[in-house]
């Protein structure tokens, strides 16, 4: 009972082939039921995670949150659903039918994509592919194509002006998150995700906590969500690429929003917290499952922690940051990883000196980096403390040209005697 | 198990899908599209023939890489003429950019 | 027919007809689209042919990069929010004929060669491709010289594409 997945799937396969099927036949019907498995635990987890959202951020902001609905509030969610669901389904004029039904369809696929290849223990994994971290990369590009098509085909300028935004955002946030995903590939030398967490003696945060910390800023920026979510920002495109999208259309677009921040969490922890690694593993495969999902809730619990804590971030800042901060932040580590992972290892160092000189290293990176912004912001801030010319009005002149008396003479009014 | 002619008449049909393209469309990006096609169709051909006749020899998937790489600098640049003449001529028909006809 | 056999004909077929669309139909947009489902159909048919790494590069670059730089060029570029008038120009029945005169070509061209109609080479057991790849593209009696030339390709066009975009207002 140690590892019921495996077990259940041999047992159907050699059900069918029991039955006379072909042995291919039966593994064809056996993925497809992986699939269809996989897909449904993600959906049903993302109904809690609506609950787990509104729950967090009225703790955050010091109130109750849902509380009314179902012992806690467990119930809100499905009030939730049935709510978009009864709504009206609504195209707006001029909009290109087909297109405006499938984005929403695209912008939920491609994160359930995501859960194929992610290994929830040592022996269940979806699709053990040995391109795993370029696939998540080609998937997020594949988002990226909903977001246009949603905002294309509402016929609506604020959700086309949204999309464009977003679709920026985004592909400019790939840049560093594929270079900070090139460090937990090369120091296990594999871009297979269950070699990745297999080769994690050592938690890869602690040997690489710089190159982690911009994944996490990457990937929040290609959720969209606060402090980037400029696309979104209700004050000023109303509700950016999903403005004409109501009902369950809606609550798509929500849900893949929400289950897509906690795949990134999932990320997160199996490139860089260890995956499914834990004690017992190796003798009780499911309990991998068990310390994924903890350490996937956790990291979701800090992307909600940065969502509502930091201000929102402007356009034109956030492009800025990503080209001239992170690019060249993310590009400098990988350059320092990969020199020091050639020398340690030729070097033969044990794990315990490889960890200390890598975690250094960042360290040492990371402190440049500080004292560079420090800089930089204190010449910021002597740019700004300088006496702008303030516009000064002309003296006014009278019409026979000498100056006007400051203050015009009142003669009071005498009342009739 | 594929045969290999099967992959050829694959790329050449496409092939010549693009050929078709770039020779009858109006827009120019839709010609760009065309040649994207083509590019693609080549880039199969090349894997096929690596996969089938020398799969010891890696030289098939790195032509196919270097092909990505050119492919994407030609539409960065080949976009950005259409997006400047479109400034000019607030067209990008190809019948209608053509100021060198004598 | 074998499921592989099953398999290459519908991603082949969706492939082609995606294509077909492409270069017929009348909306800018929709065309962009057709253009990225047979992209994709393209990475299947990598993925067929034991190319992963070039399957997944393939969404990537074109679906994930090109792809959308094209809607983007495309909306940058409409003339009006109207429909744009035929698609084709007036020389579409000669670009038919030379379309069909091609493929007949290249499909009896190949047919006279021996190597046609033959089964894939077995893979040469214990190496893997990805890291051959990796490897052949770094190391010195490799392919270094054409990648770090199509790195300063990739650099001159990017540089080439800012300038030739400026708005020089």
């Amino acid at each position: 009972m140690a590892d019921p997945i495996n077990a259940i799937a041999e047992w159907l396969q050699n059900l069918l082939t029991g039955w006379g099927m072909a042995p291919g036949l039966a593994l064809v019907i056996r993925f497809a039921l992986g699939v269809i498995v996989i897909a449904t635990v993600m959906l049903v987890l993302d109904i809690f995670l609506v609950w787990l959202e509104r729950k967090v951020v009225a703790r955050f902001q010091v109130r109750l949150g849902p509380n009314r609905l179902g012992r806690y509030g467990l119930l809100q969610p499905f009030a939730d659903v049935l709510k978009l669901l009864i709504k009206e389904d609504t195209t707006p004029l001029g909009a290109d039918k087909f297109l405006y039904n499938l984005a929403p369809i695209i912008a939920l696929a491609t994160v359930l994509l995501l859960w194929g290849v992610i290994p929830y223990a040592p022996t269940i994994v979806g699709a053990d592919i040995n391109v795993g971290v370029l696939y998540i990369v080609a998937v997020g590009a594949i988002g990226t194509l909903g977001i246009i098509i949603a905002g294309w085909s509402s016929n609506n300028k604020y959700a086309l002006l949204g999309a464009f935004r977003a679709v920026a955002l985004m592909i400019s946030y790939e840049v560093p998150m594929v270079l900070a995903l090139l460090i937990p590939v090369m120091l296990a030398d594999t871009m297979g995700i269950n070699a990745i967490v297999a080769s994690q003696n050592v938690w890869f945060i602690f040997v690489a906590p710089v190159a982690a910390l911009i994944f996490l800023i990457s990937a929040i920026a290609e959720l969209g969500r606060a402090p980037f979510d400029m696309t979104e920002a209700e004050s000023e495109l109303v509700a950016g690429y999903v403005t004409e999208y109501s009902g369950m259309k809606f609550g798509l677009f929500y849900a893949g929003e929400l289950l897509h921040a906690l795949t990134m969490g999932a990320l997160f922890a199996t490139l860089f917290l260890g995956g499914w690694r834990g004690p017992f593993v190796e003798q009780i495969p499911i309990l991998g499952a068990v310390y994924l999902l903890v350490k996937a809730l956790f990291m979701y619990w800090v992307i909600m922690w940065v969502r509502y804590t930091l201000p929102r971030v402007r356009i034109d800042h956030m492009l800025s940051l990503n080209w001239k901060f992170f690019t060249p932040l993310a590009l400098v580590v990988l350059i320092v990883t990969a020199l020091l992972d050639r020398i340690l290892e030729g070097a033969g160092a044990s794990t315990l000196v490889y960890t200390l000189v890598m975690l250094g290293a960042n360290l040492l990176v990371g402190w440049i980096t500080l004292t560079l912004l420090r800089s930089y912001a204190r010449r910021e801030r002597v740019k700004v403390a300088e006496p702008r010319p303030v516009a000064v009005p002309p003296e006014p002149t009278g019409p026979a040209g000498g100056p006007v008396s400051a203050a015009p003479s009142v003669t009071p009014s005498t009342p009739n005697n | 198990m594929i045969p290999l002619s099967w992959f050829l008449i694959f790329s050449a049909a496409l092939f010549s899908i693009g050929l078709f393209g770039v020779l009858s469309r109006k827009n120019a990006v839709a010609i760009l599209m065309g040649i994207e096609l083509m590019l693609n169709s080549i880039n199969i051909n090349l894997v096929a023939f690596w996969r089938y006749q020398t799969p010891a020899q890696i030289a098939g998937q790195v032509f196919a890489v270097i092909v990505f790489a050119v492919a994407a600098a030609e539409v960065a640049v080949g976009l950005a003429i259409f997006i400047s003449v479109y400034r000019r001529r607030r067209t990008v028909s190809a019948d209608e950019i053509d100021l060198l006809k004598w | 027919m074998t499921p592989v056999q099953l398999v290459f004909i519908l991603v082949a077929a969706t492939t082609l007809g995606a294509a077909l669309m492409v270069v017929i139909t009348r909306n800018l947009i929709h065309a962009a689209l057709w253009l990225v489902l047979s992209l994709f159909g393209i990475a299947v048919m990598y993925v067929l042919l034991s190319a992963p790494f070039l399957a997944v590069a393939q969404v990537v670059i074109y679906i994930g990069a090109i792809a959308i730089l094209m809607i983007f060029a495309i909306m940058l570029t409409r003339r009006s929010t109207s429909e744009e008038g035929p698609a084709l120009n007036a020389n579409w029945g000669w670009g038919a004929l030379l379309g069909v005169v091609t493929l007949g070509g290249l499909v009896w061209v190949l047919s006279s060669w021996p190597g046609f109609f033959a089964a894939p080479a077995p893979f040469p057991e214990g190496t893997d491709p990805l890291l051959t790849l990796g490897q052949a593209l770094v190391s010195p009696n490799g392919y270094v010289l054409p990648f770090e030339l199509a790195s300063v390709l990739l650099l001159a066009a990017l540089i080439g594409a800012i300038v030739v975009a400026w708005d020089r207002r």
